[in-house]
């Protein structure tokens, strides 16, 4: 009953959100979410349900997006295929190069495999520049998604056309990767995730179970390689680098690789950085690297795995002890954030941009890269963030934990999974 | 007719690592239903034997036969489908899923449902209710929902010995299921063990050996590598050859000697 209500919900969002966000730019933003969601999802069947740590899921996402634009083309040129199934097209091809590559790929877990994804991705991007013909060279790929005749009056010209394809895509590919998880492959796959040796004396081979899921893993990554090809109508070989698999790793791991819906927040996360934090700074990566960073330390589960232990304990009644502790740590946090994006923003202007002269506006206020001022106004400003947060966050460690305890002890007894 | 072959059967077994010699030309044939115990001091070779005959490491020389068939050099799960399962002496579990999930992936091959992903686990009823019987048996109903890693000691114990027994194989190896457990932990552990191997082929390391003695039909003494003794207890217990032996070692310890 309350899984119909989730997935009903989530549909609705995925249906109503276009309709909220109606500019033509918010609805590119909104398809890319849902690409997103697809791959990140896909890349948590390594990751979270297999323990397989890749560095090249690109590679599937990629070639899928590689035979889709080629697909779109042929199409183009009197394919009779309807465009909306041409995402299926890009599944397929990386399904097909999962099954020829994984066996060696999914040989050893751990260690072997990160190392093995990380060559074969450098292998598979080096090639797309060696062969032009396929992958377009330095230009890329390009096709229009106006192609073939239109069923039931679809073109997918408009972008809100393309956007319900994307959002059926996004419901269907959840929906199967959920249920994938309640299937004996999906189970052997944790299990495999846990314990791979003991795997092997309950009749399974650890091998097998990897590979297979490995394969499923990249046909899901490859249907959202065809729906972004769809999306931009062109596609580079920027899409197999390396730099776009670690995205995808930076990004799952932020959302939470523990829960299955982790990944759908880290997708949400992924796009919002990549388009609108981009946008407001140039600085973004570095901004991307430490946000990375200060999660791995604080809350390594990620973004699901804090909603999920603050529901426990609003659950049992304890979120109201917490909630001012909450928002006193929070503005605390933002005020050291001010100050250091001051410094970064001014330390970014005097490398980079010295040449539009010294001063630059931040948050409103204009700051001299010249003027001694500056620098000592942002520098105490993250200074007494941080140290009003480093006296707020004892305390409140000590009643989280308290809390915590009060309430594990059911957990312990109680749910799993 | 034919005469049923043994249930397992070691033909001039040996092992070797590096240059020591861990297992020395060990032959033995378990009868279908059989429940040996095998003892033997620290280092005699005990786990090696169980890693060899479950397929982790591969003989140096000779033969081992489960119901008739060859299956040293086969991978460990070739031999499980074979039917023998084993246990380990460090609980090897499946730490992040429920004891429910644990074994019910012990018991998914056996019925039959390899790698598919096209049906739910919830709608497998036969699985489901073998793991409903083994969680009664086990005495583990309680704790179903609880994560294995969360399980106390002996619970732990228990959920191992489990998911060996979880797919149905006819020839089980318990590798010290009482290791580390209290005296009266273990007093409860041996009928649970009894009653969970009932019917079955039973091959179990052992240090108590008051639990030995009263488990097993038949008593396996290995010393340095070689199979000292084979007998039914009674038999062990007067052999002079053993009790020397064993107090020897004992004063020896961890010498060596090759075969």
């Amino acid at each position: 009953m309350r899984r119909m209500l989730v997935w009903g919900l989530y549909a609705l969002v995925l249906a109503l959100a276009p309709l909220v966000f109606t500019s033509s730019h918010s609805q590119a933003l909104l398809s890319q979410i849902g690409i997103a969601i697809i791959v990140c999802l896909s890349y948590n069947m390594l990751l979270g349900q297999g323990g397989m740590l890749s560095f090249g899921h690109a590679v599937y996402s990629g070639v899928g997006a590689f035979l889709a634009i080629h697909t779109l083309n042929f199409v183009g040129d009197g394919l009779a295929l309807p465009v909306s199934l041409i995402p299926l097209v890009g599944g397929l091809a990386s399904l097909a190069l999962a099954l020829l590559l994984g066996w060696v790929t999914t040989k050893k877990s751990g260690t072997p495999f990160a190392m093995i994804t990380l060559g074969l991705g450098e292998m598979v991007w080096a090639m797309a520049l060696m062969f032009p013909g396929f992958f377009g060279g330095e230009a890329g790929v390009s096709g229009n998604r106006v192609a073939g005749s239109p069923v039931l009056g679809i073109t997918f010209g408009p972008q809100i056309e393309l956007y319900y394809l994307i959002a059926l895509y996004t419901l269907v590919c959840t929906a199967l990767m959920y249920a994938f998880t309640r299937t004996p492959l999906g189970r052997m796959l944790n299990a495999v995730r846990d314990n791979p040796e003991r795997v092997a004396f309950i009749g399974y081979n650890p091998q097998m179970v990897r590979y297979l899921a490995f394969a499923i893993a990249a046909f899901f990554a490859g249907i959202s390689g065809g729906l972004a090809a769809l999306s931009f109508e062109i596609v580079t070989f920027e899409v197999l680098s390396g730099y776009r698999s670690g995205l995808y790793l930076l990004f799952t791991f932020l959302g939470g690789t523990n829960f299955f819906f982790g990944p759908i927040v880290g997708a949400i996360l992924m796009v919002l950085a990549l388009v609108l934090l981009s946008e407001f700074t140039q600085a973004w990566l570095l901004y991307l690297g430490l946000m990375f960073i200060l999660m791995v330390m604080v809350a390594p589960g990620g973004v699901a795995a804090l909603i999920m232990a603050n529901l426990r304990l609003a659950k049992a009644g304890h979120l109201r002890r917490l909630w001012p502790g909450y928002l006193v740590l929070l503005a605390t946090a933002l005020l050291a954030l001010a100050g250091a994006a001051a410094v970064l923003e001014m330390v970014y202007h005097l490398q980079l941009g010295a040449a539009l002269g010294p001063e630059l506006r931040f948050m409103g206020v204009t700051l001299n890269t010249h003027a001694p001022g500056s620098w000592l106004g942002a520098a105490s400003v993250m200074l007494l963030g941080l140290g009003l947060f480093e006296s707020r966050w004892r305390p409140f460690a000590r009643t989280w934990s308290e809390v915590e305890q009060a309430v594990s002890k059911d957990i312990k007894r109680g749910e799993s999974l | 007719m034919n005469p049923t072959p043994p249930a397992l059967a070691l033909k001039r077994l040996s092992k070797r690592f590096g240059k020591t010699d861990i297992i020395c030309g060990i032959d033995m044939a378990v009868a279908p239903g059989e429940r040996i115990g095998i003892i033997g001091p620290n280092g005699a070779g005990k786990s090696t034997l169980f890693n060899l005959i479950s397929g982790r490491f591969e003989p140096d020389g000779g033969q081992i036969w489960l119901n008739g068939g060859r299956i040293d050099g086969k991978a460990p799960h070739e031999i499980n489908r074979l039917g023998l399962a084993r246990s380990f002496q460090v609980s090897n579990l499946f730490p992040k899923l429920s004891v429910f999930e644990n074994l019910r992936c012990g018991v998914l091959w056996s019925l039959g449902y390899k790698y598919t992903f096209l049906k739910f686990l919830t709608r497998l009823d036969d699985a489901n209710e073998r793991v409903a019987a083994l969680l009664e048996l086990l005495h583990l109903d309680q704790q179903r929902h609880t994560l294995a890693m969360h399980l106390s000691y002996a619970e732990q114990r228990a959920l191992e010995v489990g998911i060996t027994i979880a797919g149905g194989a006819s020839v089980i190896l318990l590798d010290e299921p009482t290791a580390g457990m209290s005296q009266s932990e273990t007093s409860r552990f041996i009928p649970l063990i009894r009653q969970a191997t009932e019917g079955k082929t039973l091959l179990m390391v052992e240090h108590d050996m008051g639990v030995v003695f009263e488990l097993a039909d038949k008593i396996a003494v290995l010393a340095q590598g070689e199979l000292l003794a084979f007998d039914t207890p009674d038999a062990v217990r007067a052999d002079a050859r053993v009790q020397e032996a064993y107090l020897g070692v004992l004063q020896t310890q961890t010498v060596h000697s090759p075969c």
